[in-house]
């Protein structure tokens, strides 16, 4: 039998190397577990010399591995130190493949066979997973790998890539980069397009292949690796090719399927959901502990506490604090009631609904990302128009919304308990109403991803804030002194819809007499007139659609589809009948919005054919917009290219009033019928930048700008997932002479951008700045609004929302 | 929201010329129609000219104007974090411009001569010829520069050239060094976009890859097999070089068109503020 350890920690990153060291400084008998040859994996592939931050600063570090903000070489120098210091018992190139066993007695088997046994695992692999391997006769030979470090090792080689996602179209880029290696590069990819990759990476793999430097064989599978040669299903047939290295970029798997075939259970199969942990990191199964990026943290000063804090909790201590006490204490301390920590996180907890889920260390990191604030009887809490993504609970008290714009004295109380600002949290527009404190009031503002963190974690918070938002909506929407009571019939028959960008809702001609609302996303209205696809309107989120066949009966008058992937609420036609019929009020109103739908239509049916060219330019402008993700913007930048004289003032006035750099490409982009979508942010309704940023640096201003604060730890990972490329990682230009020192003396670059060759001269007399991520914030703070419009001279660049620019206004004006 | 600042976000979708319905074309038009009529129905029997009393005002508003229209330039290169619209300055700097003609004219009640008066009148309508010049430009060229130009930037036009050059080069590997010399004069004697002049006139009769396109033509005519075939695949590759050299040219003559008249309504704006302040001086050093 072989020993066993007291605690065995799979994986070296930040949280299992500060478990292993504090294990070892207290004595206790341990092993850790890493699959490669060196410690803190995902740390070392950092590209060389990246500056690691360390946020949040207000966060102490309590581990017995050093840790603040350095270059990726100093900080793991200093953890080799310092593990070599503590005494860490490391096995490496020790994979775990999985876990058996009950606390007491767990047995790790190897990937090389051999097996760990341990009282206890803490699990600290991180979300990365392993990547997935080649499946076929020859797959371990030496020379397969899964990485491709340095491109610039290899010479004079034979090279399969496999795998036409980002990373291997990257990596075989990348071989073909220097031309004097003379390395002879093929991609090969399972399916017959690039669906999975950039547009930039694929059109760079095109022209690499037209130059005749690189083949691409798709639709085609490895069947049998050789020492010196690889054979190849293709759709010709089988061949067999000389190849001195395989480069296998086949996508990773999730570490979930490891994690749970341990016996832990995951808190919903959401693909963000997290492993259900007790206070102590304990998952379901006892004795396995799970810290780190996968229990939900994706900073490093968290992920070493929690290696620290986890110990001390397996040693049996039951007193400690968490390290985020004082954090908590200070956003608490204002509050009226002199609580400690824990117990308003019990108020909070039992008061408001969606809360009621919570573990206790689940409510600590909530509260981490949420805010908890005091009102008084009449204060205001947020106002009609207002732009906030947040979502309040209400801990004490009650609050009242204004839900009539003219006259605030009518108000809706909404009670202890429940929630309010919802929809703005699933639309990502405008608040709807003015909401006041009805009588002193304490609540809970949770910020949009912490909201949607909850909803993962918690399915009763999921569904209670569906159902919350789905009624409240209605009765937003409709107004006219509807109450709850009144939508009880047809609440129930209510269904929620996920409709794929293009995908139609309604089809002009077809019977129909739902209704629908428009909860997320957003739709584009089309009509047929004189055998054409006139795009009439766009309805954004928090509209509805469907009013005319709803109460005139007959067929649907027009097409509406998605712009974007939307999500829309269908109420059945009858029912909703019934309420119009016992509400003359509502009635009254959707009779008005549909006379003004007449009207439209009335308007291009006669102008069809005096006007037909401008109608269809109309049209076709609108649809190329909506193709550009114009759909999904709140606030976008256009260019007219008759009036742009490419003075690029523009991008100077950017760079100007941000640090020197400009946020913004005028001549990159798409252009149709001379309309220009320069490559500049459009502050997306639902940003795709922040559905993934660590720190949480990215944020929604209070004129609906998406911005990036000084949080930003230079991850990337916004970058990666914006759609429209318009986030870059640079470090900000030193300080320029002022514009009179240069126009007067010749000082410094002048305006704009200064150029590479002056930053690097000017750098150097300066400590290095980490790279970070850059994008528009549309001037944020800065009274006279974005510089690009304010700084062009002929008013080529406008700054529009699609509710504006996409209506038949127009095209009204587009006569005159 | 508590903390929501108020902005001025949108700016109406109206070019410089018709900034707020042609506000300052009205401004303008007022203006000249004014100083018109006051001059016209001036006291008859006094003299014309910068001394009367009008004399005076017409010199003092113009000289005021022209410091101000000069200013644009600061006002395009400061970044200042307040409303401004810069369409607007513009806007402003035609139309009162052109309105200059007007009150610089009366102002000199037609006296000419050849001093230093008539040099800074002179120089202010050069200032304002090729100011119109500008307008022209502006009004007419951005355009042609995004139809030309067809969603490629500038970078990426120079990168299809690179590449273009980058497989020519590889092309042309297996050509025996008498042929080969022919690509590399499209190679390393291509110039791109030469000399001012030669940007503005489109001059580019003597560009390499013509002249290589040309000598290849006998070549390949009398080459077969497989020469014949590489031979083809450059000339190919070269014409491809030709197109792609004409877009980035076009692009580079546009370009010239919108910035050249710059060369000369600046330096001629500064040399008027010297001819302004020397014709000030001068007029009240004799007076």
């Amino acid at each position: 039998m072989s020993e066993l350890f007291r605690i065995a920690i799979v994986g070296s990153g930040p949280s299992g190397l500060s478990a292993a060291a504090h294990a070892a400084t207290k004595g206790i008998s341990h092993i850790l577990l890493e699959k490669t040859d060196h410690l803190s994996d995902t740390i070392f592939r950092y590209q060389k010399g990246k500056h690691v931050m360390a946020t949040p600063s207000l966060l102490v570090l309590r581990s017995d591995c050093e840790f603040g903000p350095a270059r990726r070489e100093t900080v793991l120098e200093r953890w080799n130190a310092d593990a070599a210091r503590a005494g860490v018992n490391v096995r490496y190139n020790a994979e775990a493949r999985s876990i058996a066993g009950a606390r007491g007695d767990f047995t790790i088997a190897l990937a090389n066979g051999d097996t760990v046994r341990a009282e206890t695992v803490v699990l600290a692999i991180g979300t990365q997973g392993n990547p997935n391997l080649l499946r076929c006769e020859g797959a371990s030979l030496p020379h397969v790998q899964y990485q491709l470090d340095d491109p610039a090792e290899y010479i004079d080689e034979h090279i399969f890539v496999l795998g036409g996602g980002d990373a291997g179209i990257e990596n075989a880029l990348g071989l073909i980069a220097d031309q004097a290696q003379g390395n002879i590069v093929t991609l090969v990819d399972r399916s017959a397009d690039f669906a999975r990759a950039k547009e930039a990476n694929v059109k760079a793999l095109f022209a690499a292949r037209d130059a005749g430097r690189m083949t691409i064989l798709s639709e085609t599978n490895t069947t049998l690796v050789e020492p010196g040669w690889i054979t190849l299903e293709t759709p010709q047939g089988a061949v067999r090719h000389k190849c001195d290295r395989i480069i296998a970029r086949m996508g990773s798997a999730a570490p979930r399927a490891f994690v749970e075939a341990a016996g832990v259970r995951f808190t919903s199969e959401a693909r963000s959901a997290f492993p259900q942990l007790t206070g102590a990191f304990e998952g379901t199964t006892p004795g396995v502990y799970v810290i780190g990026a996968l229990a939900g943290y994706p900073l490093i000063k968290h992920c070493m506490n929690q290696g620290h804090d986890v110990v001390e909790y397996i040693a049996g201590r039951t007193d400690l604090k968490p390290a985020d006490e004082p954090i908590l204490e200070a956003k608490l301390k204002d509050l009226p009631g002199a609580l400690s920590v824990s117990e308003w996180l019990e108020f909070l907890r039992s008061r408001v609904e969606i809360l009621h889920g919570l573990s206790p260390l689940q409510m600590r990191e909530f509260l981490l990302d949420s805010e908890v604030k005091a009102f008084r009887a009449g204060e205001l809490i947020f106002e009609r128009n207002g732009v906030g993504t947040s979502l309040f609970g209400i801990a004490q008290g009650a609050v009242q919304v204004e839900i009539d714009p003219k006259d605030s004295k009518v108000t809706v109380p909404i009670p202890q308990g429940s929630i309010f600002g919802e929809v703005g949290l699933i639309s990502g527009r405008r608040r709807g109403a003015t909401v006041r404190a009805g009588e002193d009031c304490v609540v809970v503002e949770i910020p949009r991803t912490a909201t949607l963190k909850l909803m993962a974690q918690v399915n009763e918070a999921r569904e209670t804030v569906e159902r919350v938002t789905t009624e409240r909506q209605i009765l937003q929407i409709f107004k006219s002194g509807l109450t709850p009571a009144d939508l009880a019939e047809v609440l129930p028959l209510a269904k929620t819809l996920e409709i794929k960008a293009g995908q139609p809702i309604m089809t002009e001609g077809e019977e129909g007499d739902d209704l629908f609302i428009i909860r997320s996303g957003s739709m584009v209205v089309e009509k047929s007139v004189g055998g054409k696809q006139v795009f009439l309107s766009y309805v954004p989120a928090g509209s509805y659609s469907g009013e005319m066949a709803l109460l005139d009966g007959g067929r649907r008058t027009a097409t509406v589809k998605a712009a974007i992937r939307s999500q829309v609420v269908r109420l059945p036609g009858e029912p909703f009948r019934r309420l119009l019929a016992k509400k003359p009020a509502l009635l009254a109103r959707m009779r008005e919005d549909v006379a003004s739908r007449r009207k439209i239509n009335a308007f291009l049916e006669e102008k069809k054919d005096s006007f037909g060219g401008v109608v269809d330019m109309y049209s076709s402008v609108a649809s190329f917009l909506i193709d550009q993700g114009i759909g999904e913007a709140t606030d976008v930048l256009l260019i007219d290219e008759t009036l742009c004289v490419g003075c690029d003032n523009c991008e100077k006035a950017c760079a100007d009033s941000h640090e020197g750099l400009s946020r913004l490409n005028r001549e990159a982009g798409k252009t149709y019928a001379k309309i220009h979508v320069p490559t500049s942010c459009r502050h997306c309704e639902h940003p795709y930048c922040m559905t993934d940023c660590p720190p949480n640096a990215i944020q929604r201003g209070p004129d609906g700008e998406v911005f990036i604060s000084d949080a930003c730890i230079g991850c990337g990972a916004c970058q990666r997932n914006c759609p429209y490329d318009v986030i870059q990682m640079d470090r900000p230009p030193p300080a320029k002479p002022g514009l009179l020192a240069w126009m007067l003396f010749g000082m410094g670059p002048g305006p704009g951008e200064p150029d590479a060759a002056w930053r690097d001269k000017k750098a150097k007399a300066q400590p290095e700045r980490a790279k970070v991520a850059i994008k528009c914030d549309m001037c944020i703070g800065k009274a006279g609004g974005p510089a690009c419009v304010r700084a062009c001279p002929t008013g080529a660049a406008i700054r529009v929302s699609p509710e504006e620019f996409l209506s038949v206004a127009l095209l009204e004006r587009g006569q005159g | 929201m508590a903390g929501q600042t108020q902005r001025r976000k949108r700016a109406t979708h109206e070019g410089f010329l018709r900034h707020r319905g042609f506000l300052f074309l009205k401004i303008g038009t007022v203006l000249c129609v004014g100083v018109t009529a006051a001059y016209l129905f001036q006291d008859q029997r006094l003299p014309r000219g910068g001394g009367t009393l009008l004399g005076y005002g017409l010199g003092t508003a113009g000289a005021l104007l022209i410091v101000w229209l000069a200013l644009l330039g600061v006002r395009k290169r400061a970044v200042t974090n307040g409303y401004y619209s810069l369409k607007a300055w513009v806007s402003a700097h035609v139309y009162l411009g052109l309105a200059l003609i007007v009150i610089g004219t009366l102002h000199t009640g037609f006296h000419f001569g050849w001093n230093v008066h008539t040099l800074a009148y002179g120089l202010m309508m050069l200032v304002i010829t090729s100011g119109a010049v500008g307008v022209w430009a502006y009004a007419t060229l951005p355009k042609t520069l995004s139809d030309n130009r067809a969603e490629a930037t500038r970078k990426q036009m120079l990168a299809r050239i690179r590449s273009l050059d980058e497989a020519l080069l590889d092309a042309a590997q297996p050509l025996p060094r008498i042929d080969a010399e022919i690509v590399r004069l499209s190679l390393e004697k291509t110039e791109i976009a030469g000399g001012y002049w030669q940007r503005v006139m489109q001059n580019w009769d003597n560009c390499a890859n013509k002249a290589a396109i040309a000598q290849l033509q006998p070549v390949l005519a009398g080459a077969t097999g497989q020469q014949a075939a590489v031979l083809r695949r450059v000339d190919a590759l070269m014409r491809d070089k030709a197109d792609a050299l004409a877009q980035a040219r076009k692009q580079i003559h546009i370009t010239a068109l919108l910035e050249g008249w710059l060369f000369v309504h600046v330096p001629s704006t500064f040399a008027l503020l010297a001819a302004l302040v020397a014709h000030i001086v001068s007029v009240f050093l004799y007076w």
